[in-house]
């Protein structure tokens, strides 16, 4: 069952991811994007993750991709026009594409040849209690550069918009 | 086996009452806003207007369903979808009552409990906004487009007071279990002043309720920030477009935000079903008397000679009233029901306040709507939260 869903959900993630890059309307890849924040947010949920599951949901799926589909709306972006290809990203893409996909999965056997094999459900260790401590007791000082990266983008573009009023 | 049966009759029952809620509700609503603007309301389907509701699905099932020719058709139909499925989906992790015995079994009167239950409501409504801007969008209607846009607008800057009101409660009860939330409110202060979180220490969330419930009327788009569907400026807004069943979904989908939403203040700030006195003062008393009261009264009006055309219907009521005060008076089946009538009092309530703010307040001008969000209410809600930590932190 669980090995059913993890496909299930797998290809309904990447069908949208591809779907993303397909669709030439704005709003359609923004909402398979949602697609796949969605279905990955399942994943998390088949490994026991049920705090992450939800917080990917209601940060991604909830708040940023309205954001976009806001902007999207707000801009009323129409569809795009399909731009001719260079012959390399025609020939080259796909293949290339199935090769990068190897070499990482190669590159990954390699590094961690004995890592643990991910057991359905046994990923227990990420609820909210956990995760709050290892923040702010192991990852103390990723977590707190994280943040000031962000108050920095915050405030970065409060003073690019200020450039653009005057 | 047992445990599938049980769980099958739990959804069962809960979608029936659910669902009659959600009509009767309109119904309420009609009436309540009526007699404020001292008006009769519905009074032509049945007694009092009590048969609207099953007049008014039976009109919007019947009626054509009319795709506009204009419309992105793929997005149009799916909007109504997904706003009422994200409606509903949250009723399904509400805790309506304690552990219950029934014919032997015991089970809880709700239907899951998950560990991250709050959060799996706030994501549920979350993603709700997804019906209401595609509607707007895929209507392809400028006043559907502008109604979209200001839904997304209010919905993404209510949303941060809306979670900063969330969490500080969640700091005094240590939980993100409904079912847990409400068993930590639990209990009396002093022996008389009810255990929860907006009487609580270290810090009573009395400010976290007056945000929460602000923001609540927010993101459920209701009076005084309707603004995605203000008629007198968009037409009908998102639903300009929607007839028959799919605007019905949007009507449904309202309600039973709304519905959720008391239930999560219930939950979070009242106590769940938790009576509001101790039982030494006869709190045990205060559910049948009510009915009992309700009785009383209709008997008293329905058996008036002058009132000609209640002399069936008020009787009647009464006898229901009455019926109900009586299913208290069974040990066995108190316990069970008081819990049960605790949260639906308390759910009842905030309903009525929803309404009653929707008779009385005017709407908010859209900037003015955007400003009180982000100059006012995020700030308080932030500055709750802190102090709110800071004093847990601290005892």
């Amino acid at each position: 069952m669980d090995v059913f869903l993890f496909f299930l959900f797998a290809a309904i993630a990447v069908i949208c991811a591809v779907n993303v890059v397909v669709q030439t309307h704005p709003i359609s890849s923004a909402l398979s994007l949602v697609g796949v924040m969605g279905a990955l947010a399942v994943l998390y949920l088949l490994l026991g993750g049920e705090f992450i599951a939800m917080a990917q949901v209601i940060v991604y799926a909830g708040a940023i991709m309205v954001l976009f589909i806001f902007v999207i709306m707000l801009l009323n972006a129409g569809e795009e026009s399909k731009q001719s290809k260079s012959l390399v990203a025609q020939f080259l893409g796909i293949p290339g594409f199935f090769a990068l996909l190897v070499v990482l999965a190669f590159g990954i056997l390699r590094l961690f040849p004995n890592a643990p094999r991910v057991r359905f459900g046994e990923f227990t260790s990420a609820g909210a209690e956990e995760l709050g401590r290892s923040l702010f007791t192991q990852y103390l000082l990723p977590f707190e550069v994280v943040t000031v990266l962000i108050l920095i983008a915050i405030v970065g573009a409060i003073v690019l918009a200020r450039k653009e009023m005057d | 086996m047992e445990f599938i049966i049980i769980t099958l009759i739990k959804l069962g029952v809960v979608m029936a009452v659910f669902m009659t809620t959600l009509a009767y509700l309109q119904w309420v609503e009609r009436k309540v806003i009526a007699h404020i603007q001292l008006r009769m309301g519905p009074s032509r389907v049945g007694p009092h207007g009590l048969l609207q509701p099953l007049a008014d699905v039976l009109k919007l099932i019947t009626k054509e369903g009319v795709v506009p020719p204009h419309v992105n058709k793929l997005y149009y139909l799916l909007a109504p979808f997904v706003a009422v499925t994200f409606a509903l989906l949250a009723i399904s992790v509400i805790p309506f009552g304690d552990e219950v015995e029934i014919a032997g079994y015991r089970t809880w009167l709700q239907l899951t409990d998950i560990n991250v239950g709050v959060l799996f409501i706030l994501a549920a409504s979350s993603m709700g906004v997804y019906g209401i801007a595609l509607a707007g969008w895929a209507s392809n209607n400028k006043y559907s487009l502008l109604g979209g846009l200001r839904s997304s607008a209010q919905m993404i800057s209510y949303e941060l007071p809306f979670t900063l009101a969330v969490a500080s409660p969640l700091l005094l009860v240590n939980t993100l279990s409904l079912r847990e939330i409400v068993r930590a409110q639990e209990g009396f202060l002093f022996g008389f002043l009810p255990n929860w979180t907006i009487f609580q220490g270290p810090f009573p969330q009395i400010i976290a309720f007056v945000v929460f419930l602000i923001a609540v009327f927010a993101e459920t788009n209701r009076i005084p920030f309707d603004l995605p569907e203000a008629e007198t400026e968009l037409v009908a807004g998102f639903h300009t477009e929607y007839s028959s069943m799919k605007f019905a979904a949007f009507f449904m989908a309202e309600y039973a935000n709304m519905v959720t939403a008391a239930s999560l203040v219930t939950i979070l700030f009242l106590g769940g079903w938790h009576p509001p006195l101790p039982r030494e003062w006869g709190s045990d008393f205060i559910a049948p008397l009510i009915f009992l009261g309700g009785a009383a009264i209709c008997f008293y009006h329905g058996l008036n000679p002058a009132r000609r055309l209640d002399r069936y219907t008020l009787p009647v009521a009464g006898l229901v009233f009455a019926g109900i005060g009586g299913v208290f008076a069974f040990p066995a089946w108190k316990d069970a029901l008081l819990p049960v009538f605790w949260f639906c009092a308390k759910t009842g309530l905030i309903l009525f306040l929803f309404i009653w703010v929707r008779g009385t307040l005017p709407r908010f001008r859209f900037d003015q709507l955007m400003g009180f969000a982000w100059k006012f209410l995020f700030p308080v809600a932030m500055a709750n939260l802190l102090l709110t930590s800071l004093l847990v932190a601290l005892t």
